[in-house]
């Protein structure tokens, strides 16, 4: 390059200056967007739940009987039978350490590593959302049974619309893995999916103890 | 050296719809933003007409039946504040923001792309209920029941096509939040401390984490009505346990904060205009950021106060947070006031839309004040008072803020000068006919008259919805004037140089218009008035930045 002796700026920033400021330290660009927008989504949940607390504190009962019919109270009773879904939370649980223990993995360089665990987390992912179809079939009341059966399907559904993501995510992390595109230092994507993952966990653990334990 | 010679990066645009529909380019998606949102306004303006005809003598004269009325008034606001107000503001932002902290784009620029695309879609999710049998026709509050599928309320696919386009609308909002901030942490140029970042940059900031905490609250109350109406769900109905004042409170959780997301960054525009033509530093910088801040986190505990009648929120409380959220408004009126305290100022079309900003702005906030005080809003509550509050606000602050912009900024887009008597025909023409138009509505409130009427029987309300007619037809007419300018300026304008108006910020250190790197150099940052600093020797870039025409070319690979 020709040093010019107007140009101030210094070299590295070039002529598209501003371009490398990225290069600067601290966090990068694609995982601070991503915990920006996770904190639009702990609001989106925050809504949700409000309208649930909001209903649940207006009614004279939680979960509601309903009067002359016996299968429908107990099928709201789900602090009775918690087993299915603390199973489910228990493998939600288990998937967010396979996917920390990934990015450990591709920290360290370790792409075998990284490859396996992330597989694996994307099994526990697809599972839980075959034992939630599961869970739904099962329950035994619908969506538009009462306040209960609206509140538990739209946060259970929404959640596992965002399970749903994360896997999509997952799998393109695989793909991305098994092509060899991730480095120790090139690997933005996995920390940022390994951080909407946790969320989305963090969301069921609220979930399941709100509708099964609370 | 002896290298290849790579193609060299594309330096100017290209002609073609293709190049603006493909484009990563935060201003072209800016200027896609604001002609887009240019659309929706006139759009939203004939709804307008179509509310003032109406009301212009008693009698239902142009609509057939109420029904058509309810959809005007509903779509009228639901486009101006979702489709116009809130997407324009984010498209200076998009243009500015960049050029302004010395950043080649956005962080995310395809990110970018997704956000604008979403919104001419939402726009015609909306206006598609016009032929499915009725738009959404329940207010742009949408307040349950009366949104609810059911006889005498909202059935058919209009308010299902409403809800699912504002949450189109909303999800591009959050992706353009997320966009504006990480770009704002991340991509300053260096020396650009935060304390130096022009004000634009600081309401632009604030006002994306508002929009990032409330927008989803309002995506979930939006999606709870929509399984309400489409499967069932009892969220809102309270015959089967739900809650119809739980829309109003999350509904108000997001559009309280809301109309600070639509008026700060137009704060932020004449907060650039009024220094520039008052040739002098704005007052208080400090303040007016920290006022900036204070009103973004007092614009979260508000929100019960549009709902003050209900008899559900916890009056003493959400009275005295109203009021106190008009003591950083104050603040920023005392700054932009001494700001031009014995400054020269220079009566160009920019600052006197600032100006009809300031004044205009003023009466929105001291009539809004008014109605904080409970008794005083259990009296106007649902009259045209809050009809003239919401346009003093929202019309005379943010709109006349919007074209202050456009003024400003136009020959940074363009390359041309607008003309300024066509300017200032227009701006004293929208000047007297927002007047005529709001003023007359604070009456009409106070002798009673309910809003949302389609006719009215009280002879003493004839004149004053008569003059509101008149001049709601004088805005319209305004926009000839504008329109004309834009036509012949870009074509025909005197040519702007890099810094045609002596501005102070980053932006005017590039070409007009900048290249789609944005910078071949940056001056030297020490202030919050890069530009000023340059021209008064006391930084040493002088001679590059400010020699208007001579961009240095773009370094060639090899050399």
């Amino acid at each position: 390059m020709t040093s010019n002796a107007n140009a101030l700026i210094p070299e590295e920033h070039g002529a598209v200056a501003g371009l490398s400021h990225d290069a600067r330290g601290g966090i990068s660009n694609p995982i601070l967007g991503m915990l920006l927008f996770i904190c639009s989504e702990v609001m989106f949940f925050s809504g949700l739940f409000a309208a649930y607390f909001t209903v649940r504190a207006a009614a004279p009962v939680w979960p509601p009987i309903v009067p002359g019919d016996r299968a429908l109270t107990e099928a709201y009773n789900l602090h009775a039978e918690p087993w299915f879904a603390a199973g489910l939370t228990l493998i939600l649980i288990v998937s967010s350490f396979t996917c920390q223990f990934a990015v450990w993995s591709i920290r360290r360089g370790d792409r075998t590593g990284f490859v396996r665990n992330i597989a694996v987390t994307l099994v526990l992912g697809i599972v839980f959302l075959i034992g939630q179809v599961y869970d739904y079939a099962t329950l035994g009341f619908g969506i538009a049974d009462g306040t209960f059966g609206t509140t538990f399907y739209t946060l259970t559904g929404f959640h596992g619309a965002h399970v749903f993501g994360g896997a999509i995510m997952l799998s393109v992390l695989l793909y991305r893995g098994l092509a060899g595109q991730f480095t120790s230092r090139h690997h933005d994507a996995v920390e940022a999916t390994s951080l909407y993952w946790h969320f989305v966990d963090v969301v069921w653990i609220a979930l399941f103890s709100t509708l099964y334990v609370l | 050296m002896a290298t290849t010679t790579l193609p060299r990066a594309a330096t100017g645009y290209r002609s073609g719809l293709y190049e603006w529909v493909t484009t990563t380019d935060h201003k072209r998606i800016g200027i896609l933003y604001i002609v887009n949102s240019f659309i929706f306004f006139f759009l939203g303006g004939l709804l307008a007409l179509g509310i003032r005809t109406e009301l212009a003598r008693p009698g239902l004269q142009l609509v057939g039946d109420a029904a058509l009325y309810n959809q005007l008034f509903t779509m009228h606001g639901s486009v101006m504040i979702f489709l116009f107000i809130i997407p324009i503001l984010a498209g200076f932002g998009n243009y500015v923001v960049p050029l302004q902290i010395g950043a080649p784009d956005m962080a995310f620029p395809r990110i970018n792309a997704l956000s604008f695309w979403m919104l001419p879609l939402g726009g015609i999710l909306l206006f598609l209920g016009f032929v499915t049998g009725g738009a959404a026709q329940a207010g742009w509050t949408s307040y349950t029941p009366l949104s609810e599928d059911m006889p005498l309320a909202s059935p058919g696919a209009g308010q299902d096509l409403w809800l699912m386009g504002l949450v189109l609308i909303g999800t591009s909002s959050i992706l353009g939040a997320v966009n504006f901030l990480v770009t704002i942490f991340k991509m300053r140029a260096p020396g650009m401390t935060l304390f130096r970042m022009p004000i634009l940059v600081w309401t632009v900031m604030v006002t994306s984490i508002l929009v990032l905490m409330a927008t989803p609250v309002f995506t979930s109350a939006l999606i709870m009505l929509f399984i309400d109406r489409n499967l069932g769900g009892h969220f809102f109905n309270p015959e089967n346990g739900g809650n119809a004042i739980l829309w109003q409170n999350v509904f108000w959780f997001y559009s309280h904060p809301a109309v600070y997301v639509m008026v700060l960054p137009a704060m932020g525009i004449i907060s650039e205009v009024l220094p520039v033509f008052s040739r002098k530093p704005l007052f208080g910088y400090k303040a007016f950021v920290f006022a900036t801040a204070a009103i973004g986190a007092l614009g979260f505990s508000v929100w019960a106060h549009h709902m003050f009648t209900t008899g559900a929120v916890y009056l003493p409380f959400f009275s005295f947070m109203t009021f106190l959220i008009a003591v950083p408004t104050g603040v920023k009126m005392f700054n932009w006031i001494f700001t031009m305290w014995r400054g020269k100022l220079s009566f160009s079309t920019p600052l006197l839309f600032a100006l009809g900003f300031l004044t205009m702005f003023l009466i929105g906030g001291i009539n809004g004040a008014f109605s904080a005080a409970v008794p005083v809003d259990f009296a106007l509550h649902d009259t045209y008072w809050v009809v003239a509050h919401l346009h003093y606000v929202l019309f005379g602050g943010s709109v006349f803020g919007v074209f202050a912009g456009v003024y400003y900024w136009f020959p940074k887009m363009t390359g041309r000068m607008l003309n300024e008597s066509l300017g200032k025909v227009h701006f004293v023409m929208m000047f007297i006919g927002f007047n005529l138009t709001f003023f007359p509505m604070h009456q009409l409130g106070l002798a009673g008259m309910p809003r949302r009427i389609a006719d009215y029987a009280n002879p003493a309300w004839n004149d004053l919805n008569l003059a509101a007619t008149v001049g709601g037809f004088l805005i319209a007419a305004s926009m000839i004037p504008f329109l004309w300018n834009v036509f012949i300026s870009r074509r025909n304008g005197p040519i702007a140089d890099w810094d045609p108006w002596q501005a102070n910020t980053l932006e005017w250190a590039t070409s007009s218009p900048p290249p789609p790197y944005n910078f071949d150099r940056l001056p030297e940052i020490r202030s919050e008035r890069p530009l000023f600093d340059l021209r008064h020797g006391r930084t040493a870039t002088h001679a590059v930045a400010i020699d208007a025409g001579s961009a240095p070319p773009a370094p060639a690979a090899g050399n």
